[in-house]
C-alpha cells in the first residue's frame, strides 16, 4: 500500500529525514516511536504533502501511484489521512460545514456522488455514534477553543468520515484522557480491515495495548534505526531510548 | 500611502459636472434596489439632491424633509448641522458644506421605533458626463426612538465620478441607531463618505461598513459620545482587488464617563489594491471609566497589495480600560494545508479560510436581508479570488 524508499527531506536547507525506508502492506498497523525531534512529524507532513518541506531524494508510492507528485487534496482523495499532532484552529469556519465540504470533495475525487443535506446528516450521525462524538463540538468553529483532547477526538472523527485507506495518527493519544484513548482506539480498530492500514506515531506503549501494531519502528535522527514487533515497544518503555542511541552513535563513530 | 481625493478634483483631464441637467428615473435605479426594499423606506439622492419622487416612506412617524424646508426644526438644525466640521477640517468636508444643495433632514420623533429600515441610495449619474455629487443629510433620532439606516452607493454609467457625502446623525437619550454602509460601486467611482454620529444622551449607536469595490473610497466614521453610559460599535470589512483603494478613518470620542465602545475592522487585500485604517480613540479628561476596544486585522493576498494601519489612542483620563491592536499577515498556511489535507482543493480552501475570517463581521449585520445580501456579495467576491 505505502512504500517509502530512501526518503530524504528537509526544511530551509536543514536535512531532517535522512533516508527512510518503510513498507506498509494492506491491513497492517505500523507504529513509529522515537525521541523528540527525531523527525516523526516531518515524515507525516511530507507524506501528507506539506509544501514547506522539501523532498531532496527517494520515492514514495501509494497504491502504485507516485505520492510525491500529488497535491495534498489529491492524496486525501487517494485515501491518505493524517491526524495532526497539532490540529489547526480555523476561526469562523463551522466544523460541520468543513467536514461536509471535505466529505463531498473526497467523494467527488473518488467518482462518487455528493451527499445531499439529508444524506450527509444521516452519515454523520452514524459516525458520531461510532466515535461517541458530541454534537456541540460540531456546531462550533473548527477546533477554535477546543481542549487538547477535543481536538484529537475531532481528528479521529474526521478520519472516520473520510474513510481513508491509510491513516497516519501523529501522537493522537497525547492529550486524551483514559476513556478517550479507549474510544479513539476502538474507532481506529473498527476502521482497520484487510485493506485499511494504520501508521501510529506515539511516545507511549499504552496506546499500542489498544491499537496492536504488527511492526514497531524507532526513528532517530531522521532514520529508522530499529524495527521489530510489538515487544520492541515494551522494551523501549522499560529501557528508554538510550540503548538505541548508544548503538547508533557507536555505529556512527566506527 | 495616502491618496487625497481632492487631488482628483483638480485633475485637468476630468470635467466635473455638478447636476448638469441629468434625469434619473425609476427604471435607472430599479436594479440597484436592495433586498427587503418592499418593507423599507427608501430615500434616494440623485447627484447629491434628495429626490422626493424616487423616494418612498412607509413608516408612520418618520419625517423626511428637504433641509431648506425643515424650518419647523430650525432649532435642531442650527444646533447640530455642521458639527462634523469640528472633526473634519479638510477640503472635502468644506466642499460639501459650501456647495451642497438639496440635502435632507430626517427626523424620528421621540418614542418612535421604526419597524422598517430606511434604505438610502446615493445615485450619481456619470452617463453623459463625469460627475460630482455632494449629498448631505442630518438625521435626528429622538428619545427612545430607533432607526436602522442602510446606505448604498451607485454610480450610473462609465464616466468618472466623485461622491462626497456627509451624514450627521444625532442620537438622543435611550435611542438606538443602526447604520449599515455598502460600497461596491464602479471602478471609476470615487467616494468620500463621512458619517458623524453624535450621541447626546445615554444611547446606543452601531455602524457596519462593507467595502468591496470602487476607485478610491474614503470613509470617515465618527462616534462622539457626549453623554454618560453611551455604547457604540463600529465594524468594517474591506475586500479589495484590482487597484481599488479603501481608507477607513474612524474616531471614537469619549467625552463623558462610563462609555463603552468596540471597534473591529478586517481587510482582505489582493492584486494591487491598497487599504488604510486610521483609528483614533480619544478619552477626554472627564471620561473616567471608559471602556474602549479597537482592533484591525488584515490579510494580504498578493505581493502588490498593501495596507497601512495606524491605531491611535489619546487618553487624558486616568481610570480607563483601552486596548488596541492590529495585524497584517498572509493567509494562514497551516490552515490552508489542514483543509487541503482533508481533500479540499486549494482554491476552495482559501475561500473557506477567508469566509471564516470575515464571518464575525458579517454576523454583526442585524438586518437579515442586508446581511444575506452582504454574504452573497462577499461569497461572489471570494469565489473570484
Ligand atoms: N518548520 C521548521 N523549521 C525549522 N526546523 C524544523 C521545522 N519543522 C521541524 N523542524 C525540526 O526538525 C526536527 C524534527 O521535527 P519533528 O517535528 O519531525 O520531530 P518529532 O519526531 O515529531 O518530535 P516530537 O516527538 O517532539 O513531536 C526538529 O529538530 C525540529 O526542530
Ligand atoms: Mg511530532
Amino acid at each position: 500500500m505505502l512504500k517509502i524508499e530512501n526518503l530524504q527531506a528537509g526544511i530551509e536547507g536543514k536535512q531532517i529525514l535522512k533516508g527512510i525506508n518503510l513498507d506498509i502492506k494492506p491491513g497492517e498497523v505500523h507504529a513509529i516511536m522515537g525521541p523528540n525531534g527525531s523527525g516523526k512529524s516531518t515524515l507525516a507532513s511530507v507524506l501528507a504533502g506539506r509544501e514547506n518541506y522539501e523532498v531532496t531524494g527517494g520515492s514514495v508510492t501509494f497504491d502504485g501511484k507516485d505520492l510525491l507528485e500529488l497535491a495534498p487534496e489529491e492524496r486525501a482523495g487517494e485515501g491518505l489521512f493524517l491526524a495532526f499532532q497539532y490540529p489547526v484552529e480555523i476561526p469562523g469556519l463551522s466544523t460541520t460545514n468543513f467536514i461536509k465540504t471535505a466529505v463531498n470533495e473526497v467523494r467527488k475525487y473518488r467518482g462518487q456522488e455528493a451527499l445531499d443535506a439529508v444524506g450527509f446528516l444521516k452519515y454523520m450521525k452514524e459516525k458520531m455514534a461510532m466515535m461517541n462524538m458530541d454534537q456541540s463540538l460540531l456546531s462550533r468553529p473548527l477546533n477554535e477553543g477546543f481542549s487538547g483532547g477535543e481536538k484529537k477526538r475531532n481528528e479521529i472523527f474526521q478520519m472516520a468520515m473520510l474513510e481513508p485507506k491509510l491513516s497516519i495518527l501523529d501522537e493522537t493519544d497525547s492529550g486524551l484522557d483514559i476513556d478517550a484513548i479507549r474510544i479513539v482506539s476502538n474507532g481506529v480498530n473498527k476502521l482497520r480491515g484487510k485493506n485499511n492500514s494504520v501508521l501510529v506515531i506515539t511516545h507511549y506503549q499504552r496506546l499500542l495495548d489498544y491499537i496492536v501494531p504488527d511492526f514497531v519502528h524507532v526513528l532517530y535522527k531522521g532514520r529508522i534505526v530499529k524495527s521489530g514487533t510489538k515487544e520492541l515497544a515494551l522494551e523501549l518503555e522499560e529501557r528508554g531510548y538510550d540503548f538505541i542511541k548508544n548503538e547508533v552513535n557507536v555505529g556512527e563513530e566506527a | 500611502m495616502e491618496i487625497y481625493p481632492h487631488q482628483l478634483l483638480f485633475n485637468k483631464d476630468t470635467q466635473w459636472n455638478l447636476d448638469g441637467g441629468s434625469v434619473v428615473g425609476v427604471a435607472d435605479i430599479e436594479r440597484y434596489r436592495l433586498p427587503g426594499h418592499e418593507k423599507a423606506n427608501e430615500l434616494v439622492f440623485v447627484n447629491g439632491r434628495f429626490d422626493l419622487n424616487l423616494s418612498k416612506f412607509i413608516s408612520p412617524g418618520l419625517q423626511v424633509l428637504a433641509l431648506e424646508n425643515a424650518s419647523e426644526h430650525s432649532e435642531l438644525i442650527e444646533k447640530h448641522f455642521g458639527h462634523s466640521a469640528e472633526y473634519l477640517k479638510d477640503g472635502m468636508h468644506a466642499l460639501n458644506t459650501a456647495l451642497m444643495q438639496g440635502g435632507a433632514f430626517v427626523y424620528v420623533p421621540a418614542g418612535v421605533e421604526l419597524a422598517h429600515p430606511v434604505y438610502v441610495y446615493h445615485v450619481t449619474d456619470a452617463r453623459a458626463h463625469d460627475a460630482l455629487a455632494l449629498p448631505r443629510s442630518l438625521v435626528f433620532v429622538g428619545k427612545n426612538a430607533q432607526l436602522q439606516w442602510v446606505e448604498n452607493f451607485v454610480t450610473l454609467g462609465s464616466g468618472s465620478s466623485l461622491t462626497n457625502q456627509v451624514t450627521e446623525v444625532v442620537v438622543d437619550t435611550d435611542a438606538r441607531f443602526y447604520h449599515y454602509k455598502l460600497q461596491q460601486d464602479s471602478k471609476e467611482a470615487s467616494l468620500v463618505s463621512s458619517t458623524h454620529i453624535r450621541q447626546i444622551g445615554k444611547s446606543f449607536a452601531y455602524a457596519v461598513t462593507i467595502s468591496l469595490d470602487g476607485h478610491i473610497v474614503r470613509n470617515n466614521t465618527h462616534m462622539v459620545m457626549e453623554a454618560e453610559y453611551c455604547e457604540s460599535h463600529m465594524y468594517g470589512i474591506y475586500l479589495l482587488q484590482g487597484k481599488t483603494h479603501v481608507d477607513n478613518h474612524t474616531i471614537v470620542d469619549n467625552v463623558k464617563p462610563n462609555c463603552y465602545s468596540n471597534e473591529l475592522y478586517k481587510g482582505v487585500i489582493g492584486d494591487e489594491a491598497t487599504g488604510v485604517f486610521n483609528g483614533k480613540i480619544f478619552v477626554r479628561q472627564d471620561a473616567q471609566k471608559t471602556n474602549a476596544y479597537q482592533s484591525n486585522k488584515n490579510i494580504l493576498l498578493s505581493e502588490g497589495a498593501s495596507m497601512n494601519t495606524k491605531p491611535q489612542l489619546e487618553i487624558f483620563a486616568d481610570d480607563v480600560k483601552c486596548s488596541h491592536g492590529c495585524t497584517i499577515g498572509r493567509l494562514d498556511e497551516e490552515g490552508l494545508f489542514y483543509l487541503q489535507s482533508r481533500g479540499i482543493p486549494e482554491k476552495q480552501a482559501k475561500s473557506l479560510l477567508l469566509h471564516g475570517f470575515t464571518s464575525d463581521i458579517l454576523e454583526k449585520i442585524q438586518l437579515d436581508p442586508i446581511r444575506e445580501y452582504a454574504e452573497e456579495s462577499i461569497h461572489r467576491r471570494l469565489e473570484m479570488l
